[in-house]
């Protein structure tokens, strides 16, 4: 068998692919960020108590409405999203001319709210999701054995990604929605209601995230921390693709899981710091990130 | 028709008015320092001391985003290493006296700070706090892998000792009033620095950069000044915190910690002296009533709220609000 | 030298206390401070539950002893040595606190006792792991009264090992708890005849283990054990379902894992896994009746901490009414001379270095089928007698126990 640094390759494919597939999961929250930051410039640290938000709801849902998993796939996200359409409203427009780091302060305090109340009410043990039994069993691809749920998310998020992407920047819609958030005097002027724009944009971009929450929701613990543990690298990966880039939020996101996967190979110790350390070495080289516009 | 005020005649009014206000300051400034001496007689000294603690972290960090707008997110890394270097010295070397101790720590921490300044001075807003943030979790795995910090234990009984020697510091009075000293040392420095002329380039930078530039400063030397003295004084307040306690632990060193000095600083007014030493009492005490009553699961709640509260509607924090209501109401 | 220094210092302070305060509550009030952590990863083992297991206690007590009121507060640890400290302080200087009970992550545990030793106060330790707590760290003012990873080591690996599982790959939580039991588990595996292949450290907390999962796959082990807790635990065991480990033939074995861990994964996930645990709800008609009780107040069934703070709060206040004092070393002689017999223990013992010693049991979880409502969850394999349970007083690296 052929080894690269003593590890065997198949269990390096193994790592490599398990590192896409994580990546997939940072690739969509950090996806939502971007959206937030690039249209909104809004630094939003409530994002993985939206996150958190979707896996929950996924669960109570199911647990006292016995909505199944395709159906919260869809009203999961759309709650979420209503939730943050009202946190735009009522909360962060307020701050609307400031700068930017009150956002940042403001949805910090939106995350540890949430969390405070979420852990008094469901504990911090972790709530029980069963998978759909579509997705019970895996193949076996020679080198590692891939569960059939891993596959699907693999491909929702990056369908999920794409289509974002695709209407943002390929779009009529997307062209509005930038255009509106760059110059709203002029969009106001054209007839279209900037601030409800302002608010759905928001809505939408913790949508992604709540998505991101249903995904986990089967195959990770369903806790009201899981979101704090995961904000802070979805932030490293925001910030290594370049605040505001969406498609460096994708690629970059990708890129980091699969460099976590190999990390968890070589030195496990260190794999959740690694992206920090790389964060570091490419703001050092490039100061707006690997894909951002602006020096 | 009036006679024409003179151009000295508004110099001289707007003198006076600065003296009356200097003086209602050094008044203000009196009542507070007397407060702190006699405090210790009605409230328990370590609570006492605790606060002190976090006031000087609070002022440390407010140096920097109160006077130089920049928002680091990484301030725990200088709390830690100054806890862990004072905490390690002193429970290794138990010859070694207090104060050496202290100053060591603080200047772990100072060394830390010009690292963190050379990598991140060029950096502007959200970049520089995240990349504070980015190198402050880097520090936290490395306290994390070292053998000295005790990892997830923390090191423990690290005695209090002798103040220059002969000055018992088991004596929690002694102790406190150690404490008020350096926090007043601390407290008085920045004070100095934000009136100097180096502190007006400072609140220049905060105000428009591109102008301090234009005008022939070096804005990155001075920031860099900013920082490193920053994050000195936020080590200080760290290897003092590790005496008191006789403790140095990772929480020290984790990201919700720099998180939590932002709401002090913020909280209690940013750009004012006193607002950090207000929000750090206030937050402290906040933490500790709640932890006590039946309202104890819902910290996290309540700090969120505050948070919410105090961005959307006093921005300008405790001291700033009332400040504006002196202005307001009393002339 | 300076731990023989302490100790004679702290024998000195206590033996001259002895004499001043005998037979005597001060204050006449015995006042307990409960400290756990209220709300974070911990706390559904202790937590405010346990706060009310500790209440129980006290009322099934009568709510005074000799006379005396007996006060009980509470604070959150945010499972910080330092805010720990900084309240345990202020309750012994400041508001005469008697007995800090609950004391659940190891690193608030050791802060904790150092403080009460300086002090001259007593702490029951019920929730912590580390089995250093009486090891080096072992102090004459505190006692471990409910497990530690010693008997978790012992009991869950060696039976394993027994069952044929020769081949180990253990996964480690990379911090000093995960360190212990790694090297707990290890010694067992080995004196057993068995072989640690390979251990594999990941950071705390790690929110998927789907790569470490894979790793153990191929490392080809017989057994892959989790020296973690919490929530990396169930993540742990969720995953190795989801990328079917077990059906691949090899054996998952959770070190340390409490009833609502259990509960939060459901029998589905959990099945099969054996684990060492202190006490069951389900044992017997005793343990079954308190945890109704137990039920009624709080909604959940009880965990071994839970239960263990009950009989410990209860032991404690027998202790004072027998000697008529709240003095720390007093009343911890009281109650190492006295055996422990109750809905926890059958004949436990608290030994000099502190840790309370008691049967321990192996216990497996149930599957869907033998499962009969959502706590009813284990089924006990085995008793581990005492004696076998713990570390042996000849292993200690106590002062107490040495003497030096």
């Amino acid at each position: 068998m052929s080894e690269i640094l003593g590890v065997p390759v198949t269990v390096l494919s193994g790592q490599l692919l398990l590192g896409v597939i994580n990546g997939a999961f940072y690739a969509l929250l950090s996806l939502g960020l971007a959206v937030i930051f690039g249209l909104l410039k809004i630094i939003n640290f409530a994002h993985g108590a939206m996150y958190m938000l979707g896996a929950m709801a996924t669960v109570v849902l199911f647990d006292n409405l016995g909505v199944n998993y395709w159906v919260a796939l869809f009203v999961a996200p759309i709650m979420v999203g209503a939730l943050g359409v009202l946190i735009e409203y009522f909360l962060l427009r307020r701050i609307g001319g400031q700068d930017h780091i009150y956002s940042l302060l403001l949805t910090f305090g939106v995350a540890l709210m949430i969390q405070g109340i979420l852990t008094n009410i469901y504990g911090v043990s972790g709530l029980r999701y069963s998978m759909p039994d579509v997705f019970k069993g895996g193949m076996n691809l020679g080198f590692m054995f891939l569960p059939y749920y891993r596959a699907w998310v693999i491909v929702m998020a990056l369908l999920v990604c794409f289509g974002t992407w695709f209407m943002i920047e390929k779009t009529k819609l997307g062209s509005y929605l930038r255009a509106g958030t760059e110059d709203a005097q002029l969009m106001q002027g054209f007839g279209i209601n900037v601030p409800l724009l302002i608010s759905l944009t928001y809505g939408f971009g913790v949508m992604l995230a709540a998505f991101a929450g249903v995904l986990a929701a089967p195959i990770y613990s369903v806790t009201p921390v899981m979101g704090s543990h995961i904000l802070i690298v979805v932030f490293a990966v925001v910030v290594i693709g370049g605040m505001g880039s969406i498609s460096g939020a994708i690629i970059t996101g990708i890129l980091m899981g699969i460099i976590e996967g190999l990390t968890k190979t070589f030195y496990p110790q260190a794999s959740s710091a690694v992206i920090f350390l790389v964060m570091v070495i490419v703001l050092l080289i490039r100061p707006s990130g690997l894909f951002g516009k602006e020096a | 028709m009036s006679e024409p005020i003179s151009h000295a005649d508004i110099q001289k009014t707007m003198l006076q008015q600065q003296k009356a206000e200097q003086r209602k300051k050094q008044l203000l400034n009196l009542v507070l320092l007397v407060l702190l001496l006699a405090a210790p007689a009605v409230l328990y000294p370590v609570f006492l001391m605790k606060i002190l603690c976090f006031a000087l972290f609070a002022v440390a960090f407010n140096l920097l985003l109160g006077f130089t707008g920049l928002l680091s997110f990484g301030h725990a890394a200088f709390l830690a290493s100054g806890a862990y270097t004072t905490g390690y010295l002193l429970s290794t070397y138990p010859g070694l006296s207090t104060e050496m101790g202290i100053l060591a720590g603080t200047a772990a921490a100072t060394v830390l700070g010009f690292c963190f300044a050379v990598v991140a001075i060029r950096r502007q807003g959200i970049y520089f706090a995240m990349i504070t943030l980015a190198l402050a979790q880097l520090v936290f795995f490395f306290f994390v892998q070292s053998e000295f910090t005790g990892g997830e234990d923390g090191l423990h009984g690290v005695p209090r000792g002798y103040l220059f020697g002969f000055i018992d510091l088991s004596n929690n009075l002694a102790m406190y009033y150690f404490v008020l000293a350096v926090f007043l040392g601390g407290y008085l420095l920045v004070q100095r620095i934000v009136g100097s002329p180096f502190g007006q380039v400072l609140k220049a930078i905060k105000q428009n950069e591109a102008r301090t530039v234009s005008l022939g400063y070096n804005v990155n030397l001075y920031k860099l000044l900013a920082f490193v003295m920053s994050a000195g004084l936020a080590g200080l307040a760290g290897s003092v915190k590790t005496v008191v306690f006789q403790l140095a632990s990772l929480g020290d060193a984790q990201w919700h910690t720099s998180g939590e000095v932002i709401l002090m600083t913020l909280l209690g007014g940013t750009g004012t002296l006193l607002g950090p030493v207000i929000g750090a009492a206030f937050v402290v005490n906040l933490e500790y009533q709640l932890s006590q009553g039946p309202l104890g699961d819902w910290v996290d709640a309540i700090l969120g709220a505050i948070f919410i509260l105090t961005v959307i509607a006093f921005r300008s924090g405790i001291v700033g609000e009332v400040q504006k209501f002196m202005r307001k109401n009393l002339g | 030298m300076t731990i023989m220094k302490k100790l004679l210092t702290s024998a000195i302070a206590s033996t001259l206390m002895v004499a001043g305060a005998q037979a005597e509550i001060s204050n006449n009030t015995v006042k307990i401070g409960y400290l756990a952590d209220m709300s974070g990863t911990y706390r559904d083992l202790a937590g405010p539950n346990g706060l009310a297991a500790l209440e129980m206690a006290v009322a099934d007590f009568g709510g005074k002893v000799k006379g005396a009121k007996i006060e009980v507060v509470s604070s959150d640890d945010r499972n910080s040595p330092d805010v720990s400290s900084s309240t345990v302080r202020r309750w012994v200087e400041n508001e005469d606190v008697d007995m800090v009970a609950g004391l659940v992550a190891s690193s608030v545990s050791i802060a904790v006792s150092d403080i009460l030793e300086e002090k001259g106060k007593l702490g029951i330790v019920s929730g912590s792991a580390a089995s250093s707590i009486t090891n080096e760290h072992c102090t004459p003012n505190h006692i471990h009264y409910v497990y530690d990873t010693y008997p978790l080591a012992n009991g869950t690996a060696s039976a394993i090992v027994k069952e044929g599982g020769k081949s180990w790959f253990i996964l480690t939580a990379d911090y000093a708890f995960g360190h212990s039991l790694e090297a707990d588990v290890t010694k067992v595996v080995e004196e057993n005849g068995g072989k640690v292949v390979q251990t594999l450290r990941h950071p705390f907390p790690t929110p998927d283990f789907s790569s470490f999962i894979l790793q153990a796959q191929g490392s080809g082990a017989d057994v892959v054990a989790l020296a973690n807790a919490g929530a990396d635990t169930t993540n742990a065991i969720n995953t190795a379902g989801e990328f079917g480990l077990t059906q691949s033939g090899q054996t998952l074995a959770a070190l340390l894992l409490f009833l609502t861990d259990v509960h939060a994964l459901g029998v589905d996930a959990a099945q099969g896994i054996q684990l060492t645990t202190g006490w069951y709800w389900d044992m017997n008609d005793e343990t079954r009746a308190w945890s109704d009780r137990f039920l009624e107040k709080t909604g959940v069934r009880p965990t071994m901490v839970h239960a263990g703070i009950y009989s410990s709060t209860i032991q404690y206040l027998k202790a004072i009414e027998a000697t008529d004092s709240d003095e720390a070393q007093t009343v911890r002689k009281q109650m190492m001379d006295t055996p422990i017999n109750d809905m926890f223990a059958t004949n436990g013992r608290i030994r000099e270095d502190g840790r309370m010693v008691h049967d321990m049991y192996l216990a497996q979880v149930k599957t869907p089928a033998e499962s009969k409502d959502e706590w009813d969850l284990y089924k006990i394999v085995r008793t581990i007698p005492a004696e076998e349970a713990f570390r042996p007083l000849s292993e200690s690296k106590c002062p107490l126990v040495t003497g030096n």
